[in-house]
């Protein structure tokens, strides 16, 4: 419940820091409603499309409306898959609208003691510290390698849970070891020729759960002809706390990845995580009341790539002969790395490019997963039923392969393949580690 | 307000999901897509068959309360803005395709259904809708029919009114009506399909709705010609008229418009020219192949100062995109975007650009032009902000000048978005006293208690028309 006063306190704060300019400039056309997964997916409400989004949020700040439960209600639903944005007439820049509306509420309402704490463990104690992540995946190895996972699933443990959870525990990727972890990479030389020097952000869930897939952009970018460096100070990029109304949090971050990544002399700073990605390609417009920074973001933002685009860019599918068994490969488009970073043709080229595959495009696969950071533990219900879409959509493509752009994604379509029951037919991937399995061994 | 007593009752004509009046979900249905308009309804509603919607109406009829069908509120003229309150009355439900029927050609559609889905479902079947009206992707059939929308090829096709062969229509009192129905011939009695398209939802609810469709072209080439002559283009679109072909799409943007949109799009178009031609044409590939040629003989020799063919599907798709992103570049310039649709007669396309040009100088606002030159219909388009009120005063004045000489000129005021509540003060100045008279009788004898979309098509006050001097 958010009481009155509290209430009062918000809708001042929307008068005050809601970019008025960027409200107004919402036409109200509604071109954006049939790319919104919630507007479709409730039923054709349009308190949960963008257009109703925002007309709540300059409500309140015209004071025609309280911000009561239903705007916030409003408000949390939304994915934040940022659809809308590129089907804007007028280019409205509704992620920034919805983060600042967020951050407005969540910083002036009292939280429920254990959504007080779960948020306060998992944004400010675990992942802006790499170490403290390291453990906990450690714990999940430690778990899985011990006999306990065996253990818990035979007594039926997980069956307290709900069942997407129960599910989720079943899909997580087996972790590497604490000793693979901490034994991390600072400089990789280019295999061949150099023609460029990157930067790469190696993100915290893909550096510690999805270590794997790191290695493997890794070894990507060096057969493409990269020179790497890792720089060892970077941190997460904040996203999660951008989300989720922490913007300050969100602040001191890409304030730490800015500095981390300032003078190594790269061409470009390569993620392998749409999520992260988009984050890090926003930094400009996070600080840019911060006179100190916001030159310094933009200088960052303009070197930020995501790897399929650098290796299309470089040619590393011409370069490079892929090549897999027969099999139908389709792709679920990351939704900040496509309607953020706009990357989508990239890796669809490279997929096309793997020889002995038949590439088949999904229907909406440019609609979101309902991944979407933890959307899928906060928001399940809707969460679940978009997953039932989406693999509605991926099934009749009777792909053998579904490969994705972000370590959020390929959970949920793992999730999505486990809860179908069709594990034996169907896999998911990251991007990286198909094209490395199409490079084979002798590369 | 709605009482207690009433609200009780529509929660048990529709169930109580389908029932809201809370602040926030009737705010999001305060407003549509035209820019300045906002009034709170007092309640929301989604009937889920029209038998629920003659419920709805008879009880609203009783108690005196405003109705506003709404589909998804992309219109441009206030039409779906519940300005004096009531219900908003949704088809969220009412969204499905019932039938496609291959021996008459025909579709058979709710009200709810998006206008995009449809076509492609007529097109999977090799038939052809053709009204596109820009906002097809999230229009609804429903919003299409009262609005009686054009859209890109109405040149050659003509607009929605032209496809609509039946209606199922709940009246004021709540009784169902069908008119018209699937055949070519019929005079039984007034053609109340007709009347009931481009009514804006002030004569009736239209619950069901049965369009005629035709074969699809078989092929479809594209080009684009530049003109240094503003009257060279215009005069350009006669040529071909007169030369006895009707091209499927016949786009005309002014230098205005290709100056933000070459600022926007950056795709090479030279700004320094006055004027741009977006020609199209379709049917049977040897027709399509010599009247092209035939019209790019025409461009020449109306001093266009170039004529570029496309080549393939893509690079058609990359001539379009220049007219498309005519809106997307108006509406980046500033928070407000004031479009209109003032229509001349397709002889006069040159008067009224200049004319438009001339007004927008005199009022000091920047007006880009653009729109449908093969049937006349032009989008004067002025990007403004909507807090600035001196200059919104100057934008009212230049498109009320703007009105008055499309009127003169033997146009009308609205040729495709509808009179709604934003264009009632003009109507008098196309129909005349006695022609609002007429509409007025029609109004009350099928809604004596004005409970239809009140406050729409008819104004209160009429504005004192305006004599343009030129």
């Amino acid at each position: 419940m958010t009481t009155v006063k509290e209430q009062q306190v918000i809708q001042e704060q929307f008068k005050e820091r809601m970019n008025q300019d960027e409200l107004l400039n919402c036409m109200r056309c509604g071109f954006c409603l049939p790319t919104c997964p919630t507007y479709i997916e409730s039923g054709l409400k349009e308190a949960h499309s963008p257009r109703g989004r925002i007309a709540l949020m300059k409500a309140v700040v015209d004071g025609i409306i309280e911000p009561d439960e239903e705007v916030e209600r409003s408000l949390e639903l939304c994915l934040g898959c940022r659809a809308c944005e590129p089907v804007c007439p007028s280019g409205v820049k509704y992620g920034h609208l919805l983060e600042e509306a967020r951050d407005i509420i969540h910083q002036n309402k009292k939280h429920s003691l254990p959504v007080k704490l779960v948020r306060n463990a998992v944004l400010n104690g675990l992942f802006p510290h790499q170490n403290r992540m390291q453990m906990v995946t450690g714990l999940l190895g430690f778990y899985q390698r011990s006999g306990m996972q065996t253990l818990t699933r035979k007594t039926g443990m997980m069956k307290l849970f709900p069942d997407h959870l129960a599910t989720m525990e079943k899909v997580l990727p087996q972790v590497p070891t604490m000793k693979k972890m901490k034994n991390r990479p600072e400089f990789l030389e280019a295999h061949g020729p150099q023609t460029k020097r990157v930067a790469f952000f190696k993100g915290c869930l893909m550096d510690t759960m999805f270590l794997e897939s790191n290695d493997a952009t890794m070894k990507l970018l060096q057969l493409a002809g990269c020179e790497i460096v890792i720089p060892t100070d970077q941190a997460c990029c904040g996203a999660l706390h951008g989300h989720s109304g922490e913007k300050d949090a969100g602040k001191e971050l890409a304030k730490r990845n800015i500095q981390a990544f300032e003078d190594l002399e790269v061409d470009f700073i390569i993620t392998n995580a749409g999520g992260c990605g988009a984050f890090l390609i926003d930094y400009d417009h996070l600080l840019k009341d911060d006179p100190d920074w916001k030159e310094r973001a933009k200088a960052f933002v303009s070197k930020i790539k995501d790897i399929s685009e650098i290796l299309y860019e470089l040619d590393f599918h011409k370069k490079v002969h892929l090549e897999l068994p027969n099999q139908v490969v389709t792709y679920q488009d990351s939704c900040h790395l496509r309607n953020v970073m706009k990357t989508a043709s990239a890796p669809r080229a490279l997929l096309k490019a793997i020889k002995g595959i038949q590439y088949r495009e999904m229907k909406d696969a440019d609609r979101c997963c309902g991944s979407a950071g933890i959307y899928n533990i906060v928001e399940s219900e809707m969460s679940m039923q978009i997953l039932d879409y989406k693999m509605d959509q991926t099934k009749a493509t009777q792909a053998k392969t579904v490969v994705t752009a972000n370590p959020g994604c390929l959970l949920q379509m793992k999730l999505g393949i486990e809860r179908e029951g069709i594990t034996d037919k169907m896999r998911g991937v990251h991007i990286v580690d198909l094209l490395l399995e199409a490079v084979g061994k002798d590369q | 307000m709605l009482s207690n007593d009433v609200k009780q009752k529509l929660k048990a004509i529709v169930g109580v999901e389908n029932f809201e009046d809370s602040k926030s979900a009737c705010l999001v249905y305060s407003y549509d897509a035209t820019p300045n308009f906002q009034s709170m309804p007092d309640g929301v509603i989604s009937p889920r068959n029209t038998q629920e919607v003659s419920e709805i109406v008879k009880l609203c009829n009783d108690h005196k309360i405003p109705i506003v069908p709404r589909g998804s509120g992309s219109n441009l003229c206030g039409g779906t803005c519940p300005t004096e309150g009531g219900l908003v009355l949704l088809f969220r439900h009412m969204n499905k395709i019932l039938e496609i029927d291959e021996e008459n050609l025909t579709v058979t559609v709710q009200p709810g259904v998006i206008t995009l889905d449809m076509i492609n479902a007529v097109e999977a079947k090799g038939l052809f809708y053709p009204p596109d009206p820009s906002s097809m992707k999230i229009s609804t059939m429903g919003g299409n029919i009262n609005e009686n929308s054009g859209g890109l090829r109405g040149l050659k096709y003509g607009v929605t009114r032209d496809y609509v062969m039946a209606l199922e229509v709940v009246l004021a009192n709540g009784d169902i009506i069908q008119t018209g129905g699937k055949l070519a011939k019929d005079v039984a009695g007034y053609d109340l399909t007709r009347l009931y398209v481009g009514s804006e939802g002030t004569l009736g609810v239209i619950t069901e709705a049965t369009l005629k469709l035709i074969p699809i072209p078989e092929t479809k080439k594209t080009m684009l010609a530049l003109y240094q002559d503003l009257e060279a283009a215009a005069k350009t679109v006669s040529k071909i008229i007169a030369n006895k072909i009707i091209p499927s799409t016949l786009e005309f943007l002014d230098q205005p418009t290709l100056k933000v949109v070459e600022d926007f799009a950056q795709i090479g178009l030279p700004t320094d020219v006055q004027a741009v031609l977006l020609i199209e044409q379709d049917g049977p590939a040897e027709v399509v192949e010599k009247d092209m040629r035939k019209m790019a003989e025409i461009c020449h020799a109306e001093k266009a100062v170039s004529v570029k063919v496309a080549q393939t599907a893509e690079e058609a798709e990359a001539l379009t995109t220049a007219r498309r992103a005519a809106l997307s570049a108006c509406a980046r310039l500033k928070p407000t975007t004031i479009l209109e649709d003032a229509t001349v007669p397709r002889s006069e396309i040159a008067k009224m650009v200049n004319g438009i040009n001339k007004i927008a100088e005199k009022y000091k606002l920047d007006i880009c032009t653009f729109g449908h030159a093969g049937d006349g219909n032009l989008h004067p388009t002025c990007p403004t902000d909507a807090r600035n009120h001196e200059e919104m005063e100057r934008v009212e004045e230049a498109f009320a000048e703007i009105f008055a000489l499309a009127i003169e000129l033997g146009g009308t005021i609205t040729g495709e978005h509808g009179v709604g509540v934003m264009k009632a003060p003009y109507l008098e100045w196309k129909l005349g006293k006695e022609g609002i008279a007429a509409m007025q009788a029609i109004k009350s004898g099928l809604d004596p208690n004005n409970i239809m979309n009140p406050g729409k098509v008819f104004a209160k006050d009429s504005r004192k028309r305006l004599v343009v001097t030129r």
